[in-house]
């Protein structure tokens, strides 16, 4: 039960993904106007018949109990008032914990919860938000929802920012694995061809469009569409550098030029998606729901989120393993370190390049996939990732495969944990001053090489 | 299909508000890429600030409009050193990737509710271009010919902006035909041989950066106060990219580059967009195929692939000369 509720918490914590206060209670919204037969307790005034066409205003109380099963909070007095001051009704709710009021029509009202009759253990999660105001348009009604959390639960609303820090730096190392594994392929484009590649951004795009694709379009689990999505992703990534970018490179286009062509890339291809997909952001399937957590100290894991972040380390050492001992990682690793030398010496550059290509937008493909777990997935979620990964791969030294890996880590970290001090809606700008700020005083990143340019 | 409601949409586009912002963008764009090569991919942020910088002179310190614009341009010039200090002794490439962070940077701190008080937030700020249209001295009425029929307030935000592109370009033509420009124009061919000859490199990319971002935040200026509203969500990144279309659609490099490409850019996307809606009003485009929703973003996927064939098949653009653009790697 302990476990149940912290996940609660622990969920509610990650920013952005409860989509509505009170759904996490796993309850289907009671769809209260509609209501066939009125249910047999009298002890409230929503049973009195109401007209069809009445507009109302319900809501239902629930909180889980020590097994995590929702329990409805039975009494608790609810007071709704116009904004005009012209109406005003209280109730109490019922057995279910659901209340429903009448309104005289369409208008601003406000909804009172009187915390003093809720039932012993049980809090609001937002202990300051008692009141909550709705506005109805004609012919409209309104659920209201309290979310409330019972026992454990309620005292782990008072945290101390220790136990924050930890939840927070939690979070950022998830972020920064998302961010290191879309980057890395960024920062070894760059490395091999040169190439600042703006477009990146739409390939962590596409591996979570295409696993959407598989996983809700054709109804696939997650576990057989994700890896599907890779490949497709990588395959993409290797037409792309042969039918665009290996050309240019052969008639000898500027790598200036080659920017901006990767900038009209990124637009006709996130445009392509919106097409597509439409403006809406949407969730998998799959692992949408997690309620079950690990404890560990403070913070509490959800299965997804672990998961995820063990399939990112693995990830992420198989790229070090690989760059390190195989004679195609050490290919790579030459072609970025000296073109020239390393062409000479016998190595086939282009299938190098093919090969980091193919391999990038994989990584990019299975990022966004992570990114679209959290976050769910959206037209532009890469682009909005696009900036963090140079954030990350410029703090750790442009070109360098570790680099990305560590400037990363260090962006997500950063971005997360400077949520205790600033605003949350500054976390972006945070990584972005720091990017400003590395270039300042060290403008090599911390594993790149000093290079004087003027 | 309507072509002649198209034709003049597309007539007016040629000449209209979105014209004159993007003209006074790509000028700014020609002087930092096209004549010095400064890889500038936050032109946006210039306008922003330059648009707020007014904005919240006048509203908030009840400051007269001119004075505004003065701090506008002040401030675009504080952006400038702040994105030129770190980035101008480094390689092209990271002029590019922080002056568009610092774009983003802005417009996520002018959205932000913690500022709601000064900046509006996501709502934008209103009420304060009263200063601009009071002194319109065009009698109430309708103006023009053919296409271009305009009400006194319209006509008076044209003319106005017109003589801004006027001036810029002006000014620019004076700049670049003086010692100074020859020295920028070096520098994008070769800056180590400036170097080499004792020009202080650095300097001189400081303040082409200040003078194009200026322009840009004149841009950004007769935007908000043309359209008497400012909110963020103009000034994403986009905007940036467009005006990169329109300077290198032009020619870089070009005097009349960039005020020739806003005309036909705006021309060519208001005839596509055109096209493209009534296509999907009349079925002539099925609705499985696309609707009107989708139609949106045909002009953006259009905009992307317009910059991809030109950069590849024609750098120079329409007017310019392939010699004279620094497309290379430096």
């Amino acid at each position: 039960m302990r476990r149940v509720l912290v996940a609660l918490v622990a969920l509610a914590a990650v920013p952005g993904w409860v989509p509505a206060a009170g759904a996490s209670t796993g309850a289907p919204a009671p769809a209260a106007p509609q209501q066939q037969e009125p249910t047999t307790t009298t002890t409230t005034a929503t049973t009195t018949t109401l007209p069809a066409d009445a507009q109302t205003i319900g809501g239902f109380l629930r909180y889980d109990d020590e097994n995590g099963e929702p329990v409805g909070a039975e009494g608790i007095s609810v007071t709704i008032e116009s904004a005009d001051g012209s109406f005003s009704q209280t109730v109490e709710s019922d057995a279910d914990g659901d209340y429903l009021v009448a309104v005289p029509g369409p208008g601003a009202y406000t909804v009172t919860l009187d915390p003093d009759t809720l039932p012993d253990e049980v809090v609001l999660r937002n202990a300051d938000r008692t009141s909550l105001d709705v506005v109805l348009r004609p012919g409209q009604s309104r659920d209201v929802l309290f979310p409330l959390d019972f026992g454990e639960a309620a005292k782990r609303n008072v945290s101390t920012t220790a136990d924050r820090a930890a939840r927070l730096a939690f979070q950022g190392i998830r972020f920064g694995l998302i961010i290191a594994m879309a980057a890395i392929g960024l920062s070894l484009i760059f490395g091999t061809t040169g190439l600042v590649n703006f477009s990146h951004g739409e390939m962590v795009t596409f591996g979570a469009l295409v696993a959407y694709f598989f996983n809700v379009t054709i109804g696939w689990h997650l576990y057989i569409a994700a890896p599907l999505a890779i490949a497709v992703g990588a395959l993409a990534g290797a037409i792309v550098d042969r039918l665009l970018w290996r050309p240019l490179r052969e008639r000898g286009t500027g790598l200036i030029a080659m920017l901006v062509v990767s900038i009209g890339l990124s637009i006709v291809l996130r445009y392509t998606f919106n097409f597509q997909f439409g403006g809406r952001t949407r969730p998998y399937a799959d692992f949408t729901l997690q309620r079950q957590g690990i404890e560990f100290g403070p913070l509490n894991i959800v299965p997804r989120d672990l998961i995820g972040m063990i399939i990112s380390v693995v990830a992420l050492v198989a790229v070090a393993v690989f760059l390190q001992r195989t004679r195609m990682g050490k290919a790579m690793r030459a072609v970025s370190d000296n073109r020239d030398l390393a062409e000479s010496s016998g190595i086939n550059v282009n299938r190098v390049i093919t090969f980091v290509w193919t391999a990038g937008a994989g990584l990019a493909a299975l990022g966004g996939i992570l990114y679209g777990l959290s976050e769910q997935v959206s037209f532009q979620m890469g682009f909005q990732l696009l900036l963090l990964m140079f954030a990350g791969v410029t703090l750790g030294g442009l070109g360098t495969a570790y680099g990305a890996l560590v400037g990363s880590m260090v962006v997500g970290m950063v971005m997360e944990v400077s949520t205790i001090y600033i605003a949350p809606e500054f976390k972006t700008v945070t990584a972005l001053f720091i990017l400003i700020v590395i270039l300042l005083v060290r403008p090599q990143g911390i594993l790149g090489q000093a290079e004087r340019i003027g | 299909m309507h072509w002649s409601a198209i034709i003049e949409d597309t007539l007016r586009a040629g000449v209209g508000r979105e014209a004159i912002i993007y003209a006074l963008a790509a000028i700014g764009l020609n002087v930092h890429f096209g004549y010095t090569g400064l890889l500038n991919f936050g032109q946006v942020g210039f306008m922003a600030i330059g648009g707020y910088g007014v904005a919240i002179s006048v509203l908030e310190f009840d400051l007269p409009l001119f004075v505004g614009v003065l701090v506008g341009i002040g401030c675009a010039v504080l952006l400038a050193l702040v994105l030129g200090l770190p980035t101008l002794r480094l390689r092209a490439d990271y002029l590019a990737i922080v002056t568009i962070a610092a774009s983003e940077i802005f417009r996520l701190m002018i959205s932000a509710p913690s500022w709601r008080d000064f900046t509006g937030g996501s709502d934008g700020l209103t009420g304060f271009s009263s200063g601009f249209y009071d002194v319109n001295p065009i009698p109430d009425g309708v103006y023009g010919f053919g296409p271009w029929r305009y009400n006194e307030r319209t006509l008076w935000a044209l003319l106005v902006g017109w003589t801004l592109v006027l001036l810029a370009t002006l000014l620019v033509w004076l700049v670049i035909r003086s010692p100074w420009g020859r020295v920028v124009k070096a520098i994008r061919e070769d800056e180590d041989a400036v170097r080499s000859l004792g020009k202080n490199v650095y300097g001189y990319k400081m303040q082409s950066l200040i003078l194009g971002g200026c322009i840009g935040a004149v841009g950004g200026m007769f935007w908000v106060i043309a359209q008497a509203s400012i909110v963020p969500g103009n000034f994403s990144p986009i905007p940036t990219f467009y005006a990169y279309a329109a300077l290198i659609l032009g020619g870089m490099a070009r005097i009349w580059g960039p005020v020739v490409g806003s005309m036909i850019f705006w021309a060519l996307l208001s005839f596509t967009q055109g096209v493209v809606n009534q296509a999907v009003n009349e079925g002539i485009i099925p609705s499985w195929l696309m609707d009107a929703n989708q139609a949106g973003n045909v002009r953006f996927i259009l905009v992307g692939v317009g910059l991809m064939l030109l950069l590849i098949f024609r750098p120079q653009g329409i007017f310019g000369d392939r010699r004279e653009i620094a497309l290379q790697d430096r």
